[in-house]
């Protein structure tokens, strides 16, 4: 696979040894020559540093990817929002049974503008359908394995062993489904547990899994944000971060909010290859429900570090209308894709 | 007629294979899954303004590549590709960054190819590129002539002394010489084998060295040759095919002096250019060595020592103003090929006066002594 490995070299004179040495000989010859006063208008090379781009290089409008997606392929600004509460129907016993049919599919997706990756989907997107349901429901999860390799799927949330999606292996072409009782109440993961796990997991194999509490939780403008990231050359290094994986595609199509309103954001990090990723909001502050396990504020606070499978419940309200960055608060991360704006419209009376 | 026909058949057969190919595509063995092999080569990175970065690219894979997106220091940055984004094999491209780049510190640029390849280049220093007008042709001509020229001719003066020696120990100086020049040339090549790995493979930069490195001493000779119609090479002769040698060569050395400053690879030390005055002040004894029983006159040791220092200027601008690893390759195997056709020659002229050639201990000495020597002051140009 070495054509896919990063291809990286030094600019220098590379190569030359004697004319390595040279280098620095000429460097003495430019001080003799400086000294012979000809180097009029020639900056000398060790002038103190300046910033280079003063004026328009400075916008921060020319960082970013550049360009348009596919128009024909995954919009990430619908998926924000689109919750698959299942084919829903009721048990004998008054239980609410949730059926979902869930296919690992290989899939090429597009990751940045332009930028594509060979990935392992469930159902066609990375991530996977955001699955919601109320702490308590019955889940029956129908899984086809129509990929190259096996998988499966692992739940995070509290069942039987045999309903772990770990020792199950579903071979391709082979069918597994997935039965337990939605518990504890929580924004929890899923994600494939087969071997080798790293691979599984980065080539895009997990969604969202959220539980509501039975009583609900207030209204709010609700959205579904997976931090997660895609080493496209294979070096075992991210290339593009991002929310639900496009890169900067919320800072292209900010997200819109209303002044006043709840806004609910479900925070979850599974981002492959580095420890940690995070959640910076700009001009605000959120009520941090860790795991959203429980309905008392945790933090208030304006940025939160998660591990990878870690996942929170952010809340907030914008008092003031106008555009607001919020972004991984590492800046690599951020200016390789994790970066979005909310756009708060003026709340309009009617 | 009958032999060119002969002569075009396989050829024919070759085109007739070509158009089948071309129709019907490769036979499935040779298509595989994966995806396909892409290589972009960086030619040059250059610093035009505050602002701008210029990125010259080519397509040495067998491939058409497409530019999909661009990382400037781990930031995805605004750009433009011409003349395309989709390179097609061979194809040049220029990539423009409006980045704000900080002078003086070191710089990551990686493109990304619509497959998710990345190919990246790391600058040791960002500063403004040379550009062609009046300051910067005089700062590269001033630089060769500091590395190229005065040493040159400092070893020029050596000359009296030569003439003042026993024909002995004039043998024992072209035998000195002998071992300068395999030094240079091995270096050469040494050289330009390092920087091969920067070509675009498409380029073939091991084939450029062969080329460069064969053809040019089979070409100096076809040249002398129909100059001199038959006669023998005389010492000034002699004197002139080294100085075209030691000049190719020191047109390899003024591109990468020239490109090294250009990319801003120059650390001070002016301890240096003594090391570099007593290196190359040995060239110039090499080109005497022959003349020690022949009096040249003034204006023709003047030219000798042009003909081996100026392309050290000429290297320069090329270097400076427009770098490539390709060009670079082919000049310092061509400066190689040169100095192999002038070591012949030279040995050639030991054995035709009668003298013992490089069998004779004091001249296998000569030889080493010359080696020494430039390995000695080599030591005062390292770094």
């Amino acid at each position: 696979m070495g054509a896919r490995q990063d291809k990286k070299d030094s600019q220098g004179l590379a190569g030359i040894s004697r004319r390595d040495l040279l280098r620095s000989g000429v460097a003495g010859a430019v001080g003799l020559a400086a000294g012979a006063g000809a180097l009029a208008g020639v900056r000398p090379i060790d002038a103190e540093p300046t910033l280079s781009g003063a004026g328009g290089a400075h916008d921060p409008g020319l960082a970013g990817v550049k360009g348009d997606m596919d128009p024909n392929g995954f919009d990430a600004t619908a998926f924000l929002k689109h919750f698959d509460y299942g084919s829903v129907s009721t048990l004998p016993d008054g239980q609410v049974l949730r059926e979902y049919e869930i296919t690992a599919l290989d899939r090429e997706i597009e990751v940045a503008p332009g930028v594509h990756f060979a990935a392992w989907t469930y159902n066609g997107t990375v991530p996977g359908p955001t699955l919601r349901c109320t702490e308590g429901d019955r889940l029956r999860v129908d899984f086809t394995n129509a990929g190259s390799h096996p998988h499966t799927i692992h739940f995070h949330g509290i069942h039987a062993a045999g309903m772990d999606g770990v020792f199950e292996v579903v071979e391709p072409g082979d069918r597994f489904v997935y039965e337990f009782d939605a518990a504890p109440m929580g924004f929890h993961l899923y994600h494939c547990h087969a071997l080798p796990l790293k691979r599984h997991v980065h080539k895009g194999l997990y969604g969202a899994f959220i539980v509501d509490p039975p009583e609900g939780r207030p209204e709010a403008n609700e959205m579904l944000m997976l931090m997660n990231g895609f080493d496209t050359n294979f070096d075992g290094d991210n290339e593009v971060y991002a929310v639900n994986t496009v890169a900067h595609h919320y800072q292209r199509h900010p997200i819109e909010i209303e002044q006043g309103e709840l806004v609910r954001v479900y925070l979850g990090n599974m981002t492959e290859f580095d420890l940690l990723n995070s959640f910076h909001l700009h001009g605000n502050f959120f009520r941090l429900y860790r795991t959203g396990t429980d309905l008392e504020r945790y933090e208030w606070t304006d940025t939160v570090m998660l591990c990878q499978g870690e996942r929170a419940v952010l809340e907030f309200t914008y008092d003031h209308p106008g555009k607001y960055m919020f972004h991984a608060h590492q800046s690599e991360f951020a200016e390789l894709g994790w970066m979005g704006i909310f756009d708060v419209t003026p709340l309009t009376l009617v | 007629m009958a032999m060119v026909s002969k002569g075009l058949l396989p050829l024919l057969l070759l085109a007739a294979l070509l158009a089948v190919f071309a129709r019907i595509g490769p036979v499935g063995v040779f298509r595989a899954a994966f995806p396909p092999i892409e290589e972009l080569t960086f030619e040059r990175i250059a610093f035009p303004q505050p602002g701008l970065i210029r990125v010259h690219m080519v397509n040495g894979g067998p491939e058409p590549v497409t530019v999909a997106q661009v990382i400037v220091d781990d930031a995805y940055w605004e750009h433009t590709v011409t003349p395309d984004r989709l390179v097609g094999r061979l194809d040049d491209i220029v990539v423009e960054i409006p980045y704000p780049w900080v002078d003086g510190d070191p710089l990551a640029i990686s493109v990304v190819s619509s497959t998710g390849v990345t190919f990246t280049r790391e600058v040791a220093v960002a500063t403004q590129s040379p550009q062609f007008n009046r300051s910067y042709v005089v700062t590269f001509a001033l630089l060769g002539t500091y590395v190229g020229i005065i040493p040159v001719f400092l070893g020029l003066l050596w000359l009296p002394f030569l003439a003042s020696v026993g024909a002995r120990w004039v043998d024992f100086f072209l035998s000195f010489t002998i071992g300068l020049l395999l030094f240079l040339g091995v270096d050469a090549v040494e050289g330009a084998l390092e920087l091969s790995g920067r070509v675009a493979s498409a380029f073939q930069g091991v084939g450029l060295i062969v080329l460069g490195v064969v053809a040019t001493p089979l070409i100096i000779h076809a040249v002398s040759a129909m100059g001199r119609r038959g006669s023998e090479l005389t010492p000034v002769g002699l004197s002139t095919l080294i100085a075209i040698g030691i000049g190719l060569h020191n047109l390899g050395e003024g591109l990468a002096i020239g490109s090294s400053y250009a990319i801003g690879e120059v650390a001070l030390g002016t301890s240096l250019v003594f090391g570099f005055l007593l290196h190359n002040t040995t060239e110039g004894l090499g080109i005497v060595a022959p003349l020690a029983r022949s009096q040249p006159s003034l204006a023709k040791l003047a030219a000798l020592g042009l003909i081996a220092g100026v392309p050290t200027i000429l290297g320069t601008w090329i270097g400076g103003f427009s770098y490539s690893p390709t060009a670079s390759v082919l000049f310092l195997a061509i400066g190689a090929g040169a100095i192999v056709q002038v070591i012949v020659v030279l040995g050639k002229s030991m054995g035709s006066h009668g003298g013992e050639g490089l069998r004779g201990p004091l001249n296998a000495a000569g030889l080493v002594v010359g080696l020494l020597v430039m390995y000695a002051t080599g030591l005062f140009v390292a770094a």
